[in-house]
């Protein structure tokens, strides 16, 4: 039993009278621990399976077992647990509330999910230094550069110890340097256990991956290792 | 979310906007103000009212001639249209009821009053020895009316406090006699400083025996007579012992309307009570604007937190702690307003006690505590709306505004 299985997964979206097939007869298999890249032109599908991975959305056909439970019919209260404690996400633009610092943004899962207090700045501590922010706690993300904000985005993200690990584009709204910084961060992430999962437009960043998914028109239409030194 | 995670996260949200925040809380406040100032006016003219007829003292049955002034339209009506006499010898008579403790008749009109050079108009007041206890008057100097006799017209008189004054200044007024109307009359007391009551001032009367005032002004009827109970449980009891023994002394007829305090003072209670209510009733249409307020200010909120609520969503906020952290942020809105507002209608009542000394201009607990619910309640109630709206965001769409 893999971590993600994804069975004849449909999206539809119907805009008036017309149907966008988002996804099409997804058929995935995921291991936990892998590293994959989703890649391919813009309106494939990336984004929306992968809400779907999140749960934050709902395929019209097809099953969507994690870690064996097959969560497409769980209620929206069980699958915000679902979110909470299984899975995290980074986005293109970071999505950190503006009125609280990075200390703060950090804490927010741990917050919502009811730790205390004393456990929740433990953790919080812990990831600033982990994360290279702790200078940088108590400062507003207008007052964080870039890199720094999408670091306070990864270590919110991954302060719940999450299974898996989705990033939308996680370096579309970072320079090179700093983008691969980022990247660099995220497979840390992944080297010590976490499924990783990145849509990314940039070839030599999916190319990192171990395993690359490209899409077209909701399909998946290749799905490769990486070319590595196999064992001899 | 824990309970005080809710409270802290709404609270930073809301001194996050503090222009919207001001709006708000200004709205709330100015309907919670006028609730406090408007039923502190109110409730003030009520006490007010109340306080002036107090001061006749309780268990007091009133009664005066002639049927016409309350209801009761009988057979006595059409036959008898002007009232016959009421006379001392009625007063007297209502002794014999059991549960009576005291009877003051009481006989009035306007006559001249004159003491060496000094000559001024007054109203005089023909009553018996009981009306001092029955008043709960105090005598400054010298003593009351005289007991005795009723139908006696005896040449004493008793003088209010102000009219003393003006008549002989600082020499003693005790011992000397005064000219009312054509009698010459010896001054025996003069009452204790007491004000209005009864719709005569007190301070400015001359009080002679009932006869003495009978004939002053050449009558037989009588004003009004005041019937004093043993108790107030009595007051039902006398009402009906009196109406039976006027009827009895009439041959069957009653041409007399009786009066209780309780009657009155209701009454005006009531009414004031009413006014009272209808102008808080008025002021909480502006609670009800402040609220609608409230709910747009709320979903302007969540329309520019759009983003943000995607984002919690994907974090792991279920709808549930979306819509409880929105009903806070608004409760604590309406609250914070409404603590503005009771400040400010604090102050206001302050003022009308200033401009208006005599009008006790308090707003009533009950106000205030409405006032304060009321805005609170229509926070939350104004708030539900646009949380259960965020609650149901979807978090992709809310996540791909910005
Ligand atoms: N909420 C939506 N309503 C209607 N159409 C949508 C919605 N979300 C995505 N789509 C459509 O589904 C397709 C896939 O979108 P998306 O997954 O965002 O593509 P990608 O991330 O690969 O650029 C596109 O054609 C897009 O227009
Ligand atoms: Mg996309």
């Amino acid at each position: 039993m893999a971590q993600i299985e994804l069975d004849g997964i449909q999206r539809i979206f119907r805009l008036g009278d017309s149907e966008v097939h988002a996804l099409r007869d997804i058929e995935l298999r995921i291991e936990a621990g892998e590293y994959l890249s989703v890649m391919g032109p813009s309106g494939s599908g990336k984004s929306t399976l992968l809400n779907l991975l999140g749960l934050l959305d709902r395929p019209n056909a097809g099953h969507y077992h994690l870690e064996g439970r097959d969560v497409t019919t769980l209620d929206a209260d069980e699958q915000a647990r679902v979110r909470s404690t299984r899975i995290g996400f980074v986005f293109q633009s970071f999505h950190l509330v503006s009125r609280l610092t990075a200390a703060e943004n950090i804490a927010l899962p741990l917050m919502l999910a009811g730790v205390d207090v004393a456990e929740r700045n433990t953790r919080v501590r812990r990831a600033l230094n982990d994360f290279g922010l702790a200078p940088r706690a108590h400062h507003k993300p207008e007052e964080l550069s870039g890199g720094q904000r999408q670091r306070v985005a990864i270590a919110r993200a991954t302060i719940m110890q999450p299974a898996v690990l989705l990033a939308d584009e996680p370096t579309g709204n970072l320079d090179r340097s700093t983008g691969h910084e980022v990247t660099e961060l995220l497979e840390s992430l992944n080297r010590s256990g976490t499924t990783l999962i990145v849509v990314t437009h940039d070839p030599t960043m999916g190319e990192r991956a171990t395993r690359r998914i490209r899409m077209e028109d909701g399909a998946i239409v290749s799905d490769a290792a990486a070319p590595r030194e196999l064992p001899a | 979310m824990r309970p005080a995670d809710t409270l802290r996260f709404a609270t930073r949200a809301a001194t996050a906007y503090p222009v919207r925040t001001a709006l708000m809380m200004l709205a709330m406040s100015i309907g919670v103000a006028a609730v406090v100032v408007l039923t502190a006016l109110g409730d003030g003219a009520r006490r007010y009212v109340l306080a002036e007829f107090s001061a006749l003292g309780s268990n007091l049955v009133i009664m005066l001639p002639g049927r016409s002034e309350t209801g009761g339209f009988g057979l006595g009506n059409l036959i008898s249209t002007t009232p016959r006499d009421l006379t001392v010898q009625d007063a007297e008579a209502l002794r014999r009821a059991p549960l009576v403790e005291r009877i003051a008749p009481m006989a009035v009109g306007n006559s001249e009053i004159a003491f060496g050079g000094r000559l001024r108009e007054v109203m005089v007041l023909g009553t018996t020895a009981d009306y001092l206890e029955l008043r709960r008057f105090r005598m400054a100097q010298g003593s009351f009316l005289p007991a005795g006799d009723a139908t006696r017209a005896g040449s004493v008189a008793v003088l209010g406090a102000k009219l003393r004054d003006e008549l002989f200044g600082h020499e003693a007024a005790v011992g000397r006699m005064i000219r009312l109307g054509d009698r010459r009359l010896r001054v025996v007391g003069v009452l204790e400083r007491s004000g209005q009551g009864l719709g005569m001032n007190s301070d400015e009367l001359v009080i002679v025996p009932v006869a003495t005032a009978q004939n002053l002004f050449d009558t037989n009827t009588l004003f009004r007579v005041l019937i004093e109970t043993r108790s107030r449980e009595a007051l039902g009891p006398v009402q009906r012992q009196v109406e039976d023994l006027m009827r009895l002394r009439r041959g069957g007829e009653l041409d007399v309307t009786l009066i209780t305090q309780d009657a009155i003072l209701g009454t005006f209670d009531r009414v004031l009570l009413a006014l009272t209510l209808g102008v808080a009733g008025i002021a909480a249409i502006s609670l009800a604007v402040a609220g609608i307020l409230v709910m747009n200010v709320m979903l302007v909120a969540i329309t520019q937190r759009t983003a943000e609520i995607g984002l919690l969503k994907a974090l792991g906020a279920t709808g549930g702690a979306i819509r409880n952290a929105f009903l806070v942020e608004a409760a604590l809105l309406s609250l914070a307003g409404a603590i503005a507002g009771l400040g400010i209608g604090h102050a206001g009542a302050w003022g009308l006690r200033i401009a208006f000394p005599v009008l006790p201009a308090w707003p009533p607990d009950w106000a205030v505590a409405a006032g304060l619910g009321t805005a609170v309640f229509t926070g939350v109630l104004f708030g539900v709306m646009p949380a259960r709206r965020a609650a149901r965001l979807d978090p992709i769409q809310a996540l791909a505004r910005r």
